[in-house]
Parts: C-alpha cells; structure tokens; sequence
C-alpha cells in the first residue's frame, strides 16, 4: 500500500498575527507600492520632459480626485517604509528586540506615518 | 516557495459533535484539529463541550479528560505537564504554545486547537517533525575544539562569559517558533528557522566552543539565516519567554563585524 501524503495543517488562516508580525508585512507590502508608484511618478517626470500640453495632462490626471487619493496611498507607504526602515537599522545594530520595546517602536513607526503624511498634505494643499 | 491556499488533502472538513454531560454549568467548547491517516479522509474539525467544573486548568487537562472519557482516539504528544519537555506544543487560540502552561480561562469563547503551523500532520496533534530536527543536526549542537582538554579538570569557564548563555540553553525545543515565522512556512527547507538559529546562537556565544569562525561560515547564507526578516512571531510566540529574534539580530551582527 502506498502511503497516503501527510496533509499540511493550517498556517496563515488560522494564525492570530500580532502588530509586529501585521508591520513586517506591511512593510513589504509598501515597499512594493513604493515601486509600482515610482513608474507614476516617472510618468509625471516624463511628461515634462516631453512638453507642456503633455506635462499639463500628467498633471490633470494626478490632480483629479482618483489621481490625489493614489498620491496620497503613495505618500502614505513611503513614510510608512522610511519609518520602519529607520527601525530595522536599530535591529540591525542589535537594538529594540525586547517584544514590549518592537511593541512600542511599531506604535511609534504608525504615528510617525500617519502625522508626516497628514503633514505633507496640509503643506500641498495650504 | 509562498503558497497561500491549503493544498486539496489539507483542507479541514466539519468534523463530529460531542455535547456536553447533562447538568453541566460551565461549559467550554472546544474545537480540535483531527486527522486519521487510517481513513483517507481529508482532515476534519471536531467538537467537544467540556464541563470546566469537572477539568483541570489547563488545556492539556482539557485534552486529557477528552482522551480519557470521550474519545480515546484523540492523539497527541505530551510527557511532563509542567514545560520542560516541549512535547505539547501546539497551536490553540492562534498562537503556538505548550498546551500544560495555557489556562483554559486565558481563551475567549470557543477554543480552538490545530497542530504546529505548516507542518505535515503525523496524526491529529502530533506534527511530522523530521525537518527540523535534521536542520537541528545540521549546526553541529555540541561543543567543537581543538585545544586537548586538560586531563586533571573541566573546561572553565568565566561568569561573564557564562552568562552570554543565558537567554539561550532554555529552549526546550518545543519548536512553537520555528512553526510560527511565515518565512519558515515559505521557505522551511532552506531557512534553517528562528528554533535552529538560537540553538546555533547558543554556540557560537559559547567562550569555551573553538569553531565560531566556521559555525558563521555554515550561516553566512541568503536563504540559512538571511531568511529572518523580524517578523518576530517566534519572540511573540515563545512559551519559555525566549527572544529567538534578538538571538538571530546577534548572530547577524557577528557576521557584519567581523569583516572589519
């Protein structure tokens, strides 16, 4: 008799993942937002090259209401990544691995995101 | 390789009901993980009500009064009872740890109790753990010299230095971390895990062990050790209070350092 494969038991739909845990793959999910809104970016960068009528267009489509919420996830994942980036230079230098200590530093990576983002906001359409 | 979805075998089927004895007040439900390798069948989701009046504190009591009064068919491993043997561990509530050291009063609403993340499945609880036992094996988990050791006494060794020790000879090996980091479930068969790197911590910290050169060697490797990305489940999750992420961190650092 052939043994029948041993089936796997259940990983990610039953795991309870704690904050550290949800930020680590936030992080990357945002790195990969940072990529896919960099071609945008270049979109708008090259459009200025290319000539007014052109930039003027870009510009249409980025500040229209769809336009300016895909700016602003983007602006949004690139303080996120920069803030959390900043933290995994402290583990890297063996600091903040205490789990109340990477509690309180994600806490903080969250705040400091969202106040940045908020702030950027405020400035561009003050 | 990252695969989401359970594969066809794996998916976990509505299983069997056993209610509660009559006349019991405080009843807690527990919905355990089967798997009978006997039948053919996919695994299955079982319930149990439990009159908590007449249990233990534990969820291994739980499973105990279960084997013993209402299916004996129900497996799993455990020894000690009291954390030391590392043999009941297990995922109850979403989170890996030692059945003997989970009050039943620490889960809210119904509990449910699955074998060790990602793992082939031997027999309901009982995980197939080949793996990473050979991956523990693999960094040489004893003490390497060169140096004869002098024949009139042991291998001293200073407070100081023993005391970079600490933190790291408690593993019991239970493996509750090594099953919750989603690099290992992704990778398991290249990334040695946060359970294995401790262990190899727990060396290369050693002031009376000769082969750290080569034991960084055998880890300087983008999937053995480089797969640790600080998710840091295995911290979060250890029942001992161990820190497998700060020890990973530690041997990170060694290898920056000493190309200086």
């Amino acid at each position: 008799m052939t043994p029948r494969a041993r089936p796997l038991s259940p990983h990610l739909h039953n795991y309870r993942f704690p904050l550290v845990a949800l930020m680590s793959i936030s992080h990357r999910i945002t790195g990969v937002a940072l990529g896919l809104g960099t071609i945008l970016l270049a979109y708008w960068l090259g459009s200025a090259a290319y000539g007014p009528a052109a930039f003027n267009e870009a510009s249409g489509v980025l500040g229209s209401l769809p336009g300016r919420v895909v700016l602003f996830g983007f602006s949004f994942a690139l303080f996120y990544h920069l803030a959390n980036g900043i933290r995994h230079l402290f583990w890297d230098v063996g600091l903040g691995f205490e789990l109340a200590t990477a509690r309180r530093s994600g806490v903080w990576v969250i705040g400091a995101a969202v106040v940045l983002t908020l702030g950027t906001w405020a400035l561009a359409l003050s | 390789m990252v695969e989401f979805a359970l594969p066809a075998n794996s998916k976990v089927l509505p299983g069997k009901s056993h209610p509660a004895p009559q006349g019991a007040k405080r009843v807690k439900v527990f919905n355990i993980y089967r798997y009978d390798p006997d039948s053919g069948a996919n695994p299955r989701l079982d319930r149990f009500e439990i009159d908590l009046d007449d249990c233990g504190p534990m969820v291994l009591d739980a499973l105990l009064k279960i084997k013993n009064e209402v299916d004996q068919t129900l497996t799993f491993r455990r020894s000690c009872r009291e954390g030391i043997c590392g043999s009941c561990a297990m995922n109850i509530d979403g989170a890996n740890t030692l059945a003997c050291l989970k009050p039943i009063d620490d889960i809210k609403g119904e509990a449910r109790i699955y074998p060790l993340p990602h793992m082939p499945v031997v027999k309901d609880l009982v995980p197939d753990l080949s793996v990473p036992y050979a991956q523990l094996a693999s960094i040489k988990p004893w003490m390497q010299t060169q140096t004869p050791q002098p024949p009139d006494r042991e291998v001293l060794q200073s407070p100081e230095d023993r005391a970079k020790l600490d933190g790291l000879w408690e593993c019991i090996l239970c493996f509750c971390c090594q099953t919750s980091c989603p690099s290992y479930w992704w990778n398991g068969d290249r990334y040695l895990g946060p359970a294995v790197l401790l262990q190899a911590a727990r060396w290369i910290n050693d002031s009376r062990d000769e082969f750290t050169g080569e034991r960084l060697d055998a880890l300087e490797d983008p999937f053995r050790l480089y797969r640790c990305h600080t998710i840091m489940n295995c911290t979060s999750t250890c029942p001992k209070g161990l820190n497998p992420a700060k020890a990973i961190g530690g041997i990170k650092e060694k290898i920056a350092q000493r190309q200086f």
